[in-house]
């Protein structure tokens, strides 16, 4: 009762938050309707009985992702015309693109429900490998069967953030850095001097 | 309490749902309460460390103070200014507040004493408080000022940052304990260091943890010295500029329970949780929940000296201290804990 009662608020409201999302004039409306439409799907996992994905899943996308769309969306100065100018024209693309997705969604949808892959029961249900619980199931899977593909994706990771540090780093030549250190070793008593200069000599620095 | 409302004629699911609706309010309303008169507290301590005397006029010793303050901003006009985003800037300090409550559904006061007793609980903790955010940079997003701006801009910086560092250290006690279940983890602190003490604080492989997460829990709190994203002499009241009545209550209301909860996660996960210091059969005459509460208030009173003692750091040094400081010895640390770990044979 209460599961039929949860499932339907959290689908609906991914649903509509994600419809929303698309529709909201204001990219900020956008984003935090999208926050609100993870959130809802992390609830829908935790249904099934994955909650170690959808702690995942509000950790990295809501936590970190999200942050950073938030911050880089509420800074722009978005031109709300030429967003509409561009409609029109890269509309095809897009087509093109929400055809691909469907059918990839078709695809993997019938794959899953023919049985050819090993993941769950067709049914919907998760299956719970017994006696273990999400984390360790995973990991044990991770770190065992899939462990060449988990850490070349790791290291592709790490090279794409060095890529782009490298990229987006330049060296001034006439900026002053701090040393912390020197900053951390001055004390009071090198840092001051006390003098006795003539009057009307003034002091040499 | 799920089987004494069974008992009275309720089937499972209505049990469940009502037991759980009881514990909630079973620990929201101690707890507000508690946050009242954690700002009393607060307030004295400074005081003290000031040698001033505090609020000392309403009720005995001032107690009431709180009350009177809440008293004040409920009757207080909510003003909205006119060129704020009116939706969103009345949603943000709803969202720090009530995501200031959530994380407490995982947090053992006793042994088996909790509310949510989930096997993600740790992660559970890390997604709500990475939720914080929120509130600060919708409101100053919301307020169209430039100050909450600003302060938005910065915790927003500041939470990632930190977040990063008390995952690592996360992962360390995690390592050692062998579970993300909250309960679980203060039970595997039962005797850990040569069977007396009681805590992986008190393991010097750990220590150093412990100190950094209270460390990074002030910064993830923003409490001084790390409250840059209220910096009066900068940014005004920051986030809060342009807030008042029930809504700036609901900031600070919001800000204490999870300085709160942060005391909580330290006693939690380092020193022991509902466990006594020392494993002594005598101490555990004394209940559980009283070892907790102590723990958290001694952890209370360590942020508010901070705060009273340690003056505000630069946005520069802040910025640091997480990435070039914490990041790499909590990395460091993972190393080692795991080594240690293989080594002794700790996952056989």
């Amino acid at each position: 009762m209460i599961h039929v009662i949860a499932f339907y608020l959290f689908a609906v409201m991914t649903i509509g938050s994600g419809a929303i999302t698309i529709l909201s004039r204001n990219p900020v409306h956008s984003v935090l309707w999208l926050i609100l439409a993870f959130f809802n799907a992390a609830g829908l996992m935790i249904l099934v009985g994955a909650e170690f994905i959808a702690m995942l899943l509000v950790i990295v996308y809501v936590g970190a992702v999200a942050v950073l769309f938030l911050f880089v969306v509420m800074m722009l100065d978005i031109d709300f015309a030429e967003l509409r100018a561009g409609f029109v024209k890269n509309f095809p693309f897009g087509m093109l693109i929400a055809v691909v997705l469907l059918a990839e969604m078709v695809l993997g949808i019938g794959a899953y429900k023919a049985g050819a892959l090993q993941l769950g029961t067709p049914d919907g249900t998760a299956a719970q490998p017994l006696g273990t619980s999400n984390i360790e199931a995973i990991g044990a899977l991770l770190y065992s069967r899939y462990l060449f593909l988990f850490e070349a994706a790791g290291i592709i990771l790490l090279v794409a953030m060095i890529g782009a540090i490298v990229l987006t780093h330049r060296q001034r030549g006439d900026t002053r850095g701090q040393k912390i250190s020197k900053q951390i070793a001055r004390r009071p008593d090198e840092a001051t001097v006390n003098v006795k200069p003539e009057v009307g000599k003034g002091v040499s620095l | 309490m799920t089987s004494f409302f069974q008992t009275l004629g309720m089937s499972y699911e209505w049990a469940w749902f009502v037991s759980t609706i009881c514990g909630i309010l079973l620990i929201a309303l101690p707890l507000l309460l508690g946050v009242a008169m954690i700002i009393y507290a607060d307030r004295k301590i400074w005081a003290a460390m000031a040698l001033r005397r505090g609020p000392n006029v309403v009720g005995p010793f001032g107690l009431l103070q709180s009350f009177a303050d809440g008293l004040k901003v409920f009757l207080q006009e909510t003003i909205i200014p006119s060129a704020a985003n009116k939706g969103i800037f009345l949603l943000a300090p709803i969202v720090t507040f009530t995501v200031a409550l959530m994380a407490w559904a995982v947090i053992p006061f006793n042994s088996g004493a909790i509310l949510a007793d989930i096997n993600v609980g740790l992660l559970y903790v890390l997604a709500i408080s990475s939720l914080g955010v929120y509130g600060t940079v919708m409101a100053g997003w919301a307020s169209n000022s430039k100050y909450p701006f600003f302060s938005a801009m910065r915790a927003s910086a500041q939470m990632i940052s930190y977040e990063v560092s008390i995952g690592f250290i996360l992962i360390c006690v995690v390592l050692w304990a062998g579970t993300f279940n909250l309960n679980d983890i203060v039970k595997a602190q039962d005797g850990h260091v040569l069977g007396l003490f009681n805590g992986f604080g008190f393991n010097p492989l750990l220590f150093p943890m412990a100190v950094m997460f209270l460390i990074s829990g002030m910064a993830e709190t923003q409490r001084a010295p790390f409250d840059l994203t209220e910096a009066e002499s900068e940014l005004v009241a920051g986030y809060q500029t342009e807030y008042s009545s029930m809504a700036f209550a609901a900031y600070w209301l919001g800000e204490y329970a999870n300085v709160l909860l942060m005391c909580a996660l330290n006693a939690t996960l380092f020193w022991g949780g509902w466990l006594p210091p020392l494993d002594i059969p005598v101490l555990y005459l004394v209940p559980g929940f009283i070892w907790f509460l102590l723990k958290v208030l001694f952890f209370f009173f360590v942020f508010s000296w901070v705060k009273a003692t340690v003056p505000r750091y630069r946005y520069d040094q802040l910025m640091r201290l997480g990435w070039k400081v914490f990041l790499p010895t909590s990395l460091l640390f993972v190393v080692l804990v795991s080594g240690y770990l293989m080594a002794t044979g700790h996952f056989a």
